[in-house]
């Protein structure tokens, strides 16, 4: 009898798991049916705006709306004053979602307006007069480092440094993870290469923007249909910054088109809440493309130096890292998680990484899958390339002698269990595109990458219909076909055909919390409850069969979605069927379910290795990616077309960071390029087939073996590629984007220092 | 502002609208028609998840007004499968797991769909290309060309047997 | 904002003729729809042309091809006969964004855009394509190199329409090609372009020559000295080389989101010399 809770019970033969099925909520998807966030709509509705500030660093005197307000069709005009302050952790958030005494940067909310029509609305945007003292800004991190900077906040004294500063600065904090001793490590070092690199800040980029329609009555009761990748995050966090009881609040997630990491917070949606609640009618808002570019997460840009020694014979003695990441006009850029990531690849005996958050005139960076992790990692790899080019050591060979394997204590704190670096650069090695001959103005690169992947607070709950289906209820928004592989664990579990689970996206109000779609932690941790949830309606079957015979429910066994007598002692009765049972159910006790909610640990870390060929036309600089290749570890690939896909998604994004996106920002502290055609992600003619090989190497804390698998693809490309450019051209490139002008400028400057 | 009375025909159906001057084709199928399946990604012709066929030509549905309808033909992914058949290109997208997310899979559908009245035996570059104003932020595009691809062959042989 | 769709040029003159306040012609609309997304015009008067019948054509023109204003980019392309006659130019315009914008754009509203980086227009310039004016005042003839005066900025008077573009006949072994450069595979504005047309006499030496940028000054540029460096010449290595001075020479490009002026003074040499490679190699075939 399977023990609900009990994830050692560890299954590693599956009828189901590892097979493609059709997802369930493909249909809606092809055919237009499926409902996104700006899909929806209710009588009465109005439309929301936002106005937002055009200065990079502006103290905002007053703000007049009258005008506004008085505009035949306004409903309702809300600014920093519909808004309690507060003094808790939630202020960056409320300040990013409506600026307070000051517009932190181009594109910050400043007030927003609910009015019949959106062409009123707009109309009502230019009537709202905000006088604003124009303040000096900074949009650069080594910048806002500088004594001298522009401080955005007065308040901001650098934590976790000794002494304690005396003046305040635009570095919120700094930290450090270390092992070992570097000086000692590097002074038996052989060969040593430092060097500096810049990478500048990318959007998730996800295709649909943000949007939400929300209703909120005077009885402080509401509800709000918005595409996020944690619906219970937008209710704790609205329900908190208005004022409500969360109770009061029903959330329903939407389709969701992307996130990425950038619809892990809050934008729009306490505003449109705020705007229903002050004109009584629902209020639908959707930004345009230029909001999401101007005010919703990037990622950091960053500026780092890094350290690595070897010897002759290609053993790391000493690695060091100093990163600086800003994440915009708050604290809370993710370098603490580039700092822990940097050097996760290696087994290192010393081994330093420091990082310093930073703040700037740039918009609240957001999540960004694997934050912080792939930033690092493109300047660790690349060092990592230079040094195996020094000794004269096969980049992969490399990689294998330092790879981190189980027993390696990382930088960061654990030893890690089973996993599967060495898979997959093996992998690599032994695949066809490794041989490849390269023609002309042709190099190869390869890096690797680490994940940590996070588990988290979840729950879900399986309904068992009377004709033998189930219908599951999971808390974490589908962002790339999970509702698949939940049908394919529930049904694995249970034994029944996939066709017979549907799975559904419960409303905030219908199923407890759940963490936010993040951290690659959906089919890990959704799984893990669902697994566990499927395994409390089997516990239950069997008593319901036991019942049904009049013998101990311990004298019931469950084998192959069917209720059997455990042995000869128990009697000789027929098995039960799921469906029979099912059928039977409200003879024998009622309505058959399962629950399981849980705070999951062990999402387990997975590494990747991918190899990028490229092809740069050194009169201008132009880089087309020939050949692209990616090993992971998966653990289990429980659908293995969507890990493929996630494998796909993550080295696409990477082909951009690393040769064309970048946020551009002018003199004036504005953002340059807030837009598709200028914010340059790749299009299909620009990405090559993107072979995949998914290693499985069992995560020991999930029942499947399941890892995370949906951010460790972004860590390596930037490395990868970079590594290849730098081989075709003959000059490092220390810089992100490998942009066009920045190839030709290299190779005219001649910086051929290292790169052979 | 003075309504536009419009009368056009969307996906074989007879339609009336009243629409301002300065909506978009993209913001009467979505706001006041019901038709949701074309996507607003930018609302400036850069993404793509907006297309339509316009008298036979694909565009980007947020770059046409409103009031040009008036007379012409429109095809949306909402006419795509017929009753519950689905296109070809719908099954193969499915099978072949060429969406993750799925908010740009409207407009690819409905591009795809012209290359291949078009172009029924293209090649990967030529798909690539024709694709390349469909922006797709989940996928890196190969289980898409492979899903169109493999639609390709698929008609090809549907229409030999048929023949 | 008012919108027309006036079946005839005179009453399109006509309506733009007497309006007040900004006005925009509506071709394919891939321009102006995305200006008034952004709200940085909000025009008054929107006169849309795609109901003139006369303008929806590709005709015959005293052995050249007269494009109608309202042709989209697609259509060109899809022209065997223009396609075969003027590659360059049916290159450039199919070159216009994606397919979607391809279905829409067309060659007078690149054009009458006034960008300086607009890819048709080096192309046009190249081959001696003249457009098509009516107005108030009547009907008259322009060289294309001569309509954009400044960026977004044009000759054309208060209510005049570019009717359509004369793709004149093509002399004997010449032949044209355009080059671009863009960050991307697709999907982007020129950072540099460049037409190049070019006629060689029966022993291969070059007679004529016409050397169009695009996206290096603040109007696309005709470059008489470029053109000078290949006249006279076998277009040889030591001629390329010189004309790609004289492109490069020719450049008052700024820095800005899409390059840098450094960036974009050297590739227009090297657009330049490739694409004058290209259509020599035309040019010999015809
Ligand atoms: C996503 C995207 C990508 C693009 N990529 C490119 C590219 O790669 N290369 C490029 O060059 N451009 C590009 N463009 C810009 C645009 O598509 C082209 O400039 C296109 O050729 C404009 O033609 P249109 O017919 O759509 O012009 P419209 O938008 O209809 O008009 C443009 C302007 O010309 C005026 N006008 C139009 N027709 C006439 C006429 N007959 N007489 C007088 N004035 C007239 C209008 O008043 C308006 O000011 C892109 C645009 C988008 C949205
Ligand atoms: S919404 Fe039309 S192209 Fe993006
Ligand atoms: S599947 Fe998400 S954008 Fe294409």
């Amino acid at each position: 009898m399977p023990l609900e809770g009990d994830i050692a019970q560890r299954k590693t033969t599956f009828k189901q798991i590892g097979t493609r099925p059709i997802r369930p909520d493909g249909v809606d998807k092809v055919t237009g049916r499926a409902r996104f966030g700006a899909d929806a709509s209710a009588p009465g509705m109005l439309i929301g705006k936002v106005l937002r500030s055009p200065h990079a660093h502006a103290r905002i005197r007053k703000i007049n709306t009258a005008k506004a307000e008085a505009l035949a069709g306004v409903k309702a005009v809300v600014t920093r004053d519909d808004f309690k302050d507060r003094n808790d952790a939630l202020r960056d958030v409320l300040v990013n979602c409506m600026a307070r005494d000051k517009a932190l940067y181009d594109g910050h909310a400043v007030a927003a307006v609910a009015a019949t029509t959106a062409a009123i609305a707009d109309k009502a945007l230019k009537l709202i007069v905000v006088d604003y003292e124009v303040l000096p800004h900074v949009t650069d991190v080594d910048e806002a480092m500088k004594p001298g900077a522009p401080i955005l906040d007065k308040t901001m004294f650098t934590n976790n440094v000794e002494p304690k500063p005396t003046k305040p600065s635009n570095v919120a904090s700094r930290c450090e993870f270390a092992l070992g001793d570097i000086k000692a490590g590097f002074a038996k070092a052989d060969v040593v290469v430092e060097r500096s690199f810049k990478t500048e800040a990318t959007h998730q980029g996800y295709i649909e923007p943000h949007a939400c329609l929300a209703n909120l009555g005077p009885d402080g009761q509401g509800e709000i249909w918005v595409c996020t990748q944690g619906h219970y995050m937008i209710r704790n966090t609205c329900a908190d910054l208005l004022g409500l009881d969360i109770s009061k609040l029903r959330v329903t997630a939407s389709e969701i088109g992307g996130g990425f990491g950038g619809k892990t917070t809050v934008f729009i949606e306490p505003v449109a809440l705020a705007l229903s609640r002050k004109s009584g009618r629902p209020v639908k808002m959707v930004m345009t493309r230029n909001e999401v570019f101007r005010a919703t997460g990037p990622t950091s840009s960053t500026s780092m130096r890094i350290k690595v020694g070897t010897t002759r014979d290609g053993r790391i003695t000493a690695a060091e890292a100093d990163l600086r990441y800003q994440g915009g006009a708050f604290p809370g850029s993710p370098v603490e998680l580039g700092a822990m990531t940097a050097f996760a690849c290696y087994d290192l005996e010393n081994v330093k990484a420091v990082g310093y958050d930073v703040i700037t005139n740039r918009p609240k960076q957001a999540a960004y899958r694997a934050p912080g992790a792939p930033m690092a990692a493109f300047a660790v790899e690349s060092v990592i390339d230079e040094l195996a080019k020094k000794i004269r050591m096969d980049p992969v060979d490399f990689r294998l002698k330092n790879a981190a394997k189980q027993g390696t204590k990382s930088a960061y704190g654990p030893t890690f269990g089973p996993i599967g670096l060495i898979q997959t650069l093996e992998a690599i090695k032994a695949h066809p595109n490794y041989r490849a001959p390269l023609g002309p103005n042709q190099g190869r690169g390869l890096a690797s990458g680490f994940w940590f992947n996070f588990a988290g607070q979840t729950c879900t709950t399986l309904n068992v219909n009377l004709d033998g289906t189930v219908a599951l209820a999971v808390g974490t928004p589908d962002i790339g076909g999970s509702r698949a592989s939940m049908c394919l664990m529930a049904a694995e579990e249970l034994g029944i055909g996939y066709e017979q689970v549907r799975t559904i996206v419960a409303d905030t109000s219908s199923l407890g919390y759940n963490d936010v779609t993040d951290g690659s932690r959906v089919t890990f941790a959704s799984g893990l409850a669902t697994i566990m949830a499927a395994r409390e309606v089997i516990k239950k079957m069997c008593a319901r069969a036991a019942k049904t015979w009049g013998i101990s429910a311990d004298a019931v066994t469950w084998e192959d979605g069917q209720a059997k007598p455990a042995g000869s002692n128990a009697g000789n009765f027929k098995p039960m069927s799921f469906k029979e049972i099912a059928a039977a159910s409200h003879s024998t006790g009622g309505p058959l379910a399962g629950h399981h909610e849980i705070n999951a640990d062990g999402a387990g870390v997975s590494f990747a290795t991918h190899l990028c060929d490229v092809e740069v036309d050194p009169e201008t600089g132009y880089t087309r990616v020939l050949r692209y290749t990616i090993a992971q570890d998966a653990g289990k690939a429980i659908h293995p077309s969507y890990v493929e896909g996630q494998f796909q998604g993550g080295a696409a994004q990477g082909i951009g960071w690393a040769l064309n996106e970048e946020y551009i920002y002018g003199k004036d502290g504005r953002l340059q390029n807030a837009g598709f055609l200028d914010y340059r992600i790749p299009v299909a003619s620009d990405c090559p087939m993107i072979d995949t090989i998914i290693v499985e190497v069992a995560n020991p804390k999930h029942p499947y073996g399941v890892r995370g698998v949906g951010e460790t693809s972004i860590v390596p490309p930037m490395g990868a590629i970079a590594n290849a450019v730098s081989a075709a051209i003959g000059v490092r490139m220390l810089e992100l984007p490998m942009s066009p002008p920045r190839i030709v400028h290299a190779l005219d400057s001649r910086l051929k220092k290292a790169a052979d | 502002m003075s309504g536009h009375h419009v009368t056009t025909t969307i996906n074989g159906d007879s339609v009336e609208f009243v629409c301002e001057p300065q909506e978009s084709l993209l913001d009467v199928l979505r706001n006041h028609l019901g038709l949701t399946g074309a996507k607003e990604g930018c609302g400036t012709g850069d993404c793509g998840a907006c297309s339509i066929e316009l008298d036979g030509r694909l565009v980007c549905s947020c770059l046409v007004l409103g009031a040009e309808a008036e007379g012409r033909k429109i095809r949306t992914i909402e006419g795509m499968a017929k009753g519950d058949k689905l296109h070809p290109l719908q099954k193969k997208f499915l099978e072949h797991a060429a969406l993750q997310c799925g908010i740009c899979t409207p407009g690819f559908l409905v591009a795809a769909r012209a290359l291949l009245e078009r172009t029924p035996n293209p090649t990967e570059t030529q798909v690539r290309y024709w694709l390349a104003g469909n922006l797709c932020r989940c996928t890196g595009y190969d289980k898409i060309v492979r899903a169109v691809l493999a639609t390709a062959v698929e008609m090809k042989q549907e229409k030999r047997h048929a023949a | 904002m008012q919108f027309e769709a006036p079946e005839t040029v005179g009453a399109a003159v006509k309506l733009l003729a007497k309006a007040s306040g900004t006005t925009r012609m509506l071709a394919g609309g891939t321009d102006v729809l995305v200006q008034l997304r952004s709200g940085t015009v909000e025009p008054k008067l929107i006169v849309d042309l795609k109901r003139i019948a006369e303008l929806g054509k590709i005709a015959p023109e005293k052995g050249g091809f007269r494009v109608g204003a309202t042709v989209p980019a697609a259509a060109i392309g899809e022209n065997v006969k223009v396609r075969k006659m003027w590659p360059g130019v049916v290159e450039a315009a199919n070159l216009i964004g994606s397919t979607q914008i391809q279905g829409r754009a067309t060659l007078a509203g690149n054009l009458c855009n006034g960008s300086p980086a607009a890819d048709s227009v080096p192309a046009l310039i190249a081959a001696s394509a003249v457009a098509l004016i009516a107005g108030p005042k009547g009907r008259r003839k322009v060289p294309v190199e001569k309509i954009i005066v400044g960026p977004g900025k044009t000759s054309l008077k208060k209510g005049e329409i570019v009717t359509g573009i004369v793709l004149p006949a093509r002399p004997a072994r010449t032949g044209d090609a355009y080059l671009r450069f863009i960050p991307r595979s697709e999907m982007d504005i020129a950072v540099v372009g460049v037409g190049v047309c070019l006629t060689l006499d029966a022993k291969g030496v070059c007679t004529a020559a016409r050397v169009s940028l695009g996206a290096v000054a603040p109007t696309p540029l005709l470059v008489k000295a470029a053109a000078d460096a290949l006249i006279g010449t076998k277009v040889d290595a030591a001629a390329l080389a010189k004309m790609a001075k004289a492109a490069s020479a020719a450049c008052n490009p700024i820095d800005d989101k899409r390059g840098t002026k450094e960036f974009r003074v050297k590739v227009a040499g090297v657009l330049a010399r490739r694409a004058a490679e290209k259509a020599l190699k035309r040019a010999r075939g015809n």
